[in-house]
């Protein structure tokens, strides 16, 4: 555990801090908006407090990242209807229980009789397939290419063992196409990128390279500690004060420049790319999803089970969309914090921890509690 | 950070205080989870219809005179049902919990525990040598907290109709001194204590569950907590409020005082004691150890020019060998809990939602 503390130590922070403002100052204005693009790196950067450290002219836009977050409405929809039908065991992970459908979320339909459980990998819903022959297990999958090496092996074993009652509903999605989506956006304007860390380790720094050279934008692959976080966004201001514009990998100790083959060769074993895949808030991507190929399709939950797949608009009151893609921020949303909060969230930005919404609500609201405090003394 | 306007927050804080109320259709796990959902079913559900000046307050226990003419001795009151999963893990069992989680909600009103009742519901089928592991561990541990459980109940209920064993008990106790703790007693300037390390409970037993496969020589800590009790009542005076942080942690306790005696309780991150294993545990699961329970450890809120004599006493005790100050209370932000990271910034601790859930990615 000492090896975790290491990356929190306060002194080496200050110094770090330092730095950023000492090269930022030489740049001026207008403030230089950087984005982590993880959800991961959202939830460290509110949790440590890390924008307490940074000088006001950066500014922090917090990305699309995390996977439950963009999940449209219409799949979870889906997957409620998949998971009310009698014999199924629905499985998925926790986060995604709570993502609110057009009506309901899978925790209440856990309550109104469904069968939905939580896993901590597609293997334990595998195991409980195999436990329970006379049931039909699905396994609500989603993430990054992050997960998606986990699944694909899942589902090569349910293959090799021909367990014929275990199905994939399979919401995975890839990073590179929303990165580009995010640079093709004309409302956006950002000068620089904290890269993902945990789904560069599978697919490697590499993939970046499009970002500097088609874009001009530096991107830094970073680690999930506040210090990796912190020295990210240094490098990346040393980068534009140089007029430099590069992929940079701070993450070093656990991401390679080629990324993890097996994990790649896993993937494409088992999934190909969608045509189009909707993401909440960005709409359709193009390439952007993934799904069973033809010769795993028996896994394949959407074909297996009818499921509606109708696309369903976002809440009016909701603007998940603009946070995502940090055209605004949390609390400029009109429901943030009074209609929508982590126990009655009305947009998935504030279900997941590492949703910005959430994130802000949980920690980020004190310096505005701090002001209205000054703001009743004075 | 630029901030346009404050309207914002107090948006925030007012839809934070609205009156809790119970929107659900059904009760999810939620609503069991010790967060925002179970305050929210407590106090717009079952303190609504219950409504009294003693259920009012929201304490772990009620206190009342017998006679009611001020001088009578005072009385504590408590229950709680057990229903854990698995029964028997490292440190303790579901018997061992059931009797020490009654004490130790007497003990947290300053009350000698002295009698408790159990009521046992158990599924068909359950083995008997099962349940005697159970009662064998229920009299040790009453005798090791000074109690007698003196009244029972037991029903049997069919093959799912629950989950191997359930056990309630409840408990009275006696309170012998002047002093009245209360969650609403806090005052700016006061100190907050903590007996102990952080969450060895809640990620003890989530390990147990065997779903994460993880190995470790994590135990909970179940304990009565009496005689760590009666040790600083030698000196009641300047103790305000203690309670057990069971479900929902240190976190939700600190709340819950915070809230109830509307004042900011500020506490200092590298003050807080968790063991490695427990932290490491996090770590992997992305769970927060100030969130998960512990059953053999408390807070108390106490004045603070007693603060390190309480604290020293304390140390004295088995249960409180690790007790240190860990924060103190402030009057602005009323209602807030506020952490000083081990970074430098600070961050709010809210209370938690839902079942903390190991993260996706």
């Amino acid at each position: 555990m000492k090896y975790v503390d290491e990356y929190r130590a306060g002194e080496i922070a200050g110094r770090l801090a330092r730095e950023i403002r000492r090269t930022s100052a030489r740049l001026g204005d207008p403030p230089l908006k950087l984005m982590e693009v993880c959800g991961g790196h959202t939830h460290t950067i509110f949790k440590y407090g890390i924008e307490d450290l940074l000088p006001s002219n950066i500014q922090m836009i917090h990305g699309p990242g995390c996977p439950v977050c963009v999940i449209p409405l219409g799949r979870v929809d889906d997957a409620l209807a998949i998971a009310r039908r009698d014999g199924v065991i629905f499985t998925t992970f926790g986060d995604m229980m709570r993502v609110p459908g057009s009506k309901t979320s899978l925790l209440q339909a856990k309550a109104e009789g469904a069968d939905v459980r939580m896993v901590y990998s597609p293997l334990d819903a595998l195991k409980l397939a195999k436990r329970n022959p006379d049931r039909e297990v699905v396994f609500l999958a989603l993430g990054f290419e992050t997960t998606a090496p986990s699944t694909a092996l899942t589902v090569m074993a349910a293959a090799q063992e021909d367990v014929r009652n275990f199905s994939v509903f399979c919401n995975h999605i890839m990073i590179v196409p929303a990165l580009k989506a995010l640079l093709d956006s004309p409302d956006l304007k950002l000068d620089g990128f904290v890269g993902p860390g945990h789904v560069s380790a599978v697919i490697g720094a590499r993939v970046y390279e499009f970002v500097p050279l088609e874009y001009g934008k530096p991107l830094v692959v970073s680690g999930f500690e506040p210090l990796d976080v912190l020295q990210s966004v240094s490098m990346i201001v040393k980068q534009i004060a140089e007029s430099r514009a590069e992929v940079e990998n701070q993450y070093s100790r656990f991401v390679s420049r080629d990324g993890n083959a097996n994990a790649m060769a896993a993937i494409c074993e088992v999934f190909e790319s969608r045509d189009y895949f909707e993401w909440r808030g960005l709409g359709s991507i193009a390439h952007s999803g993934l799904k069973l190929r033809k010769r795993y399709s028996r896994f394949d939950a959407e074909l297996r089970f009818d499921a509606p797949g109708l696309r369903i608009a976002d809440p009016k009151a909701c603007q998940c969309g603009e946070i995502l893609k940090g055209v605004k921020k949390p609390w400029e949303c009109k429901v943030f914090g009074t209609a929508c909060t982590p126990e009655t969230p009305i947009g998935s930005c504030m279900v997941s921890s590492e949703g910005a919404c959430a994130a802000y609500y949980n920690f980020g609201r004190l310096s505005k509690v701090a002001e209205r405090s000054e703001a009743v003394k004075a | 950070m630029e901030f346009t306007t404050s309207a914002l927050f107090e948006r925030v804080e007012r839809a934070r205080r609205r009156k809790p109320r119970v929107k659900d259709e059904f009760i999810t796990l939620a609503h069991g989870a010790g967060g925002k959902a179970m305050h929210e079913l407590v106090e717009g559900l079952f303190l609504d219809y219950f409504r009294n000046p003693l259920l009012e307050a929201l304490e772990d226990q009620a206190v009342f005179e017998i006679a009611g003419n001020g001088r009578a001795p005072r009385l504590a009151f408590t229950t709680d049902s057990y229903v854990v999963t698995p029964l028997f893990f490292p440190g303790g069992d579901i018997g061992r919990l059931a009797v020490c989680g009654t004490v130790n909600d007497l003990a947290m009103s300053g009350a000698r525990p002295l009698y408790l009742s159990a009521g046992f519901i158990i599924e068909e089928g359950f083995p008997v040598a099962d349940l005697k592991r159970v009662l064998q561990s229920m009299r040790d541990t009453a005798e090791e907290a000074g109690v007698q459980i003196v009244t029972g109940d037991t029903k049997v209920v069919q093959r799912g109709g629950a989950d191997k064993l359930f056990i309630n008990t409840a408990g009275i106790g006696l309170i012998e001194h002047g002093a009245r703790f209360s969650a609403a007693n806090a005052r700016a300037g006061d100190r907050v204590i903590l007996s102990g390390p952080m969450g060895d409970h809640g990620a003890t037993v989530m390990i147990a569950r065997g779903e994460l496969e993880l190995e470790t020589d994590i135990r909970s800590d179940v304990a009565p907590l009496w005689q760590l009790v009666e040790a600083m009542l030698e000196t009641p005076a300047g103790i305000r409020a203690m309670r057990d942080p069971t479900r929902g942690g240190v976190a939700t306790t600190l709340n819950e005082i915070a809230l109830a005696s509307e004042v900011c309780l500020r506490i200092d991150e590298s003050a807080l004691p968790v063991r490695d294993e427990v932290k490491g545990a996090c770590e992997i699961l992305g769970l927060d150890p100030l969130y998960l329970s512990n059953e053999g450890g408390l807070v108390a809120v106490v004045a603070a020019d007693v603060a390190d004599q309480l604290v020293a006493r304390m140390r004295q005790c088995p249960l409180g060998r690790d007790a240190r100050v860990i924060g103190a209370a402030q009057a602005e932000p009323p209602g807030i809990v506020v952490l000083k990271t081990d970074f430098g910034g600070t961050r709010i601790v809210d209370m938690l939602v839902g079942d903390q859930a190991p993260r996706i990615c």
